[in-house]
């Protein structure tokens, strides 16, 4: 577990190239424990990039970045990945399975009880999809079984790529009252979107994107 | 590492028994190539030839690239990758799982392709019986290889359309000890020797495999 008082992630200077195209140019960003960080910018600014090597999806090129205690220069990215949780706004399980499915697959991968999984099924409105397959869900409905799943999983760092995306009022209504509850339970947030978060019930520190850089909002 | 690729293996094989992919659109491709090899030989030469094995072989190749390709689209997506990454499996663990689904979706898919054998080719019953043992080690060889190769290509970024090409070297030696042995049991010769061969290959590519696939998956 990673101390409470120490950052959760600490980039400076961080730069991602991929296919000799700089994904990330240089950003420098300090995540603390049990807060929330929305990242802002238009597409291509750089969002995804950001989570995904906070998530130690992609490689670190240059500069430094520790996540979690975990050295993306030197360290194992694959231990670091099992420590977050990850949400695309693509599909992000297995089309064929059932809401249940996935989510028994993935409990029973990481060894955790599946006592909790009728509770995650209330909690995220899914009691009644239990057994559909999740191909036939709504946009919505798949945004609340990966949010499921992360509930199953409860990760020390939470990266959620434009949860809001095609998403209804309800649907967002939804989100913020999760998103709120999460983070004053002491979880680490960070999420995209395109524009700044609406709900009044959050707080979080809002961060402007562009060109792979961060460009306001900086603290 | 075990119950990991339990775990992979019984998701793979429930994703194809929902999807039907094998049932309805690969066996029937398999017995349609079998039933044009059958007619491009003719009526009168296919009882005589001794063209069968290969050509049995041909189509196990075909159905086998094919199988791959949709063992690794199930989990293509970027979203699934990366929320599968951030469990953190052992990848030895999901080597073993998906090579022992494929190979059990290539064993049931030639037992009717060992029928189609016997109607269309009109290889002789005991003889297809007697390379039995032979064909499902050959088939388990193919799985392995295949398994390491489709995370090269249709698992990451690379171009599903290379996996014949890059497969290649790997399936060479494995079709021409099935063939042998095929022939062998059918027509008389050293049956043994070449199921020895493909056992070894077995043996080598599970072991390539274990070793190598966590590399594979992160390139």
């Amino acid at each position: 577990m990673v101390d409470a008082t120490r950052p959760v992630a600490e980039l400076h200077d961080a730069v991602v190239f991929a296919s000799g195209f700089a994904l990330l140019s240089g950003v420098d960003l300090e995540v603390r424990s049990s807060s929330l960080t929305v990242l802002v910018g238009a597409n291509g600014a750089g969002k995804t990039s950001l989570l995904r090597l906070l998530g130690g999806l992609v490689g670190l090129s240059q500069g430094s970045a520790v996540v979690l205690g975990i050295d993306l220069s030197s360290g194992n990215r694959r231990q670091l990945r099992r420590r977050v949780g990850w949400l695309g706004h693509e599909g992000s399980f297995y089309d064929d399975l059932t809401v249940r499915e996935n989510l028994l697959f993935a409990a029973r991968v990481l060894e955790r009880p599946i006592d909790n999984l009728t509770t995650v099924l209330a909690r995220t409105g899914l009691e009644d999809r239990a057994d559909t397959t999740t191909k036939q869900l709504s946009a919505g409905q798949r945004r609340r079984l990966g949010l499921a799943w992360l509930l199953l999983r409860r990760p020390e760092l939470w990266l959620l790529d434009e949860p809001y995306a095609s998403l209804d009022d309800e649907g967002r209504a939804f989100f913020d009252d999760l998103l709120g509850d999460l983070v004053a339970q002491g979880a680490s947030v960070v999420l995209s979107a395109h524009d700044p978060l609406r709900s009044a019930s959050l707080s979080p520190r809002t961060l402007l994107m562009a060109g792979g850089r961060i460009v306001e909002g900086q603290s | 590492m075990i119950r990991t690729a339990w775990l992979v293996a019984a998701k793979d094989l429930r994703i194809e028994r929902r999807s039907r992919v094998l049932l309805w659109q690969v066996v029937p491709f398999g017995v349609m190539a079998l039933l044009l090899c059958g007619l491009a030989l003719g009526p009168q030469r296919a009882g005589r030839s001794t063209a069968a094995p290969g050509l049995f072989y041909i189509v196990v190749l075909l159905v086998t690239l094919l199988m791959i390709n949709r063992s690794y689209a199930v989990e293509s997506t970027p979203g699934t990758r990366a929320s599968i990454a951030t469990l953190g499996l052992d990848p030895a663990g999901v080597f073993l799982g998906k090579a022992l689904a494929l190979c059990v979706e290539l064993w049931l898919a030639s037992a009717v392709l060992l029928v189609g054998s016997v109607l269309f080719l009109h290889t002789a019953l005991h003889g297809t019986v007697l390379a039995l043992p032979s064909i499902v080690v050959t088939l388990g060889a193919l799985a392995g290889a295949g398994t390491m190769y489709g995370a090269l290509t249709t698992g990451g970024n690379g171009p599903a359309t290379l996996l014949p090409v890059l497969c290649l070297p790997a399936f060479a030696p494995l079709l021409i000890a099935g063939e042998r042995s095929f022939s062998a049991a059918l027509y008389g010769g050293a049956l043994w020797e070449w199921w020895v061969i493909s056992l070894v290959a077995l043996v080598a590519y599970l072991a390539l495999g274990i070793l190598l696939y966590g590399v594979l998956e992160e390139s």
